[in-house]
């Protein structure tokens, strides 16, 4: 019984699939020549510039690169940022 | 006029030295003037695989350094018409020679020969750069794992910035078992990672060591695996259109099929 269970974790979970899962997120580090350091800065310049508009949570603040598929099955690569929004900052009042 | 062709890796022991040892052995039995050359300076090792360590006089730096006349340099392998080697100097090191004369070197040499099969050594430093300076083909060896990959596609990138874009991919020790049950990567997999042409896949294969020991090619033995793989690759350089071998089955039990129907002398054609 628990040669079947085990039977079924790994068809779901092969580890060449990790592999290449691992591989294609490090090689997009890679190809970009971005290191962690630089997506710190990246991230400390938008949180500056959104704090302009809203209030945002900083520790849920998620920012990386990463591929996207194209209709034509190609991938590209893209930065995407996950940024909670706490408050919208009330525009109207600060400028009138 | 002949081809540069650099055969490199980025990481170590994936089998650069092996890759150039039969694939060069190929090419010769096949009936073309090929000669090896050792660019791992201070490392060196494609005299030991190819067993012509005791025949060594003069290497790959006194050649470029005008101690030697660049033919005696060479080292005629007596047991495979058309084949040659060029040592690397095992006593300097890597800045012993530079991009420059790595490239003159190359275009002195395949004025004589239909290929110049270079042995890159590991690494993207001074070696690695001289090894590429003068070729005019590159192929990329890699196992399917993850380190092995990785520098692969860094590799791959330094090519293309030194304008070799269209490398092509060996793959080496894959192992049909450990595919199967989904713990090593496919051929599919790697490609699809890697992004460049298929040359070859060569399963692993305990008669690369066996034949390593003994400083004899694979290619010579008729019933290895990873030897039919690098006869075919080399078929695959001279153009011809050569189906993956299947692994599944074996290539004894192919290599025997294709006796039984050809008669026996067929030996390495």
């Amino acid at each position: 019984m628990l040669d079947f269970f085990k039977f079924f974790s790994k068809e779901q979970n092969k580890s060449k699939d990790v592999a290449k899962e691992r591989l294609k997120l490090v090689l997009i580090h890679d190809r970009a020549n971005v290191s962690p350091k630089f997506l710190e800065m990246v991230k400390g310049d938008i949180i500056k510039v959104i704090s302009n508009y809203m209030e945002i949570d900083e520790a849920g603040f998620d920012i990386r690169l990463s591929r996207i598929e194209q209709e034509d099955e190609n991938y590209t690569s893209a930065l995407v940022a996950n940024i909670p929004i706490k408050r919208m900052k009330n525009m109207g009042k600060n400028n009138g | 006029m002949g081809e540069v062709i650099v055969i490199t890796s980025g990481k170590g022991g994936v089998g650069k030295t092996t890759t150039t040892a039969n694939i060069g052995t190929a090419l010769a039995l096949l009936g073309k003037k090929v000669v090896l050359i050792d660019a791992d300076i201070g490392l060196r090792n494609l005299d030991v695989v190819m067993g012509l360590e005791n025949r060594i006089v003069y290497d790959l730096v006194d050649a470029v350094e005008g101690v030697c006349r660049l033919k005696q340099a060479l080292i005629r392998d007596k047991r495979f018409e058309g084949l040659y080697l060029m040592p690397a100097a095992q006593t300097r090191d890597k800045n012993a020679i530079s991009p420059a004369q790595m490239q003159k070197l190359c275009e002195e040499l395949k004025e004589h020969f239909d290929f110049v099969l270079i042995d890159s050594p590991a690494g993207i430093e001074q070696g690695f750069k001289n090894a590429i300076a003068g070729a005019d083909k590159a192929v990329v060896v890699t196992v399917p794992e993850v380190s092995a990959v990785r520098d692969a596609d860094r590799i791959i990138g330094l090519l293309a910035a030194n304008e070799l874009t269209e490398p092509q991919l060996v793959v080496n020790r894959l192992r049909m078992d450990m595919v199967k049950r989904g713990d090593m990567m496919n051929i599919d997999d790697t490609i699809d990672i890697l992004g460049i042409d298929l040359l070859g896949v060569v399963p692993d294969d305990e008669n690369i060591i066996v034949s390593s020991n003994r400083g004899e090619p694979a290619v010579t033995e008729e019933n290895s695996m990873a030897g039919q793989a690098y006869r075919n690759i080399a078929r695959r350089l001279l153009g011809e259109e050569v189906a993956l071998i299947d692994m599944e089955s074996g290539v004894t039990f192919m290599e025997k099929l294709r006796k039984l129907f050809s008669g026996k002398n067929k030996r390495k054609s």
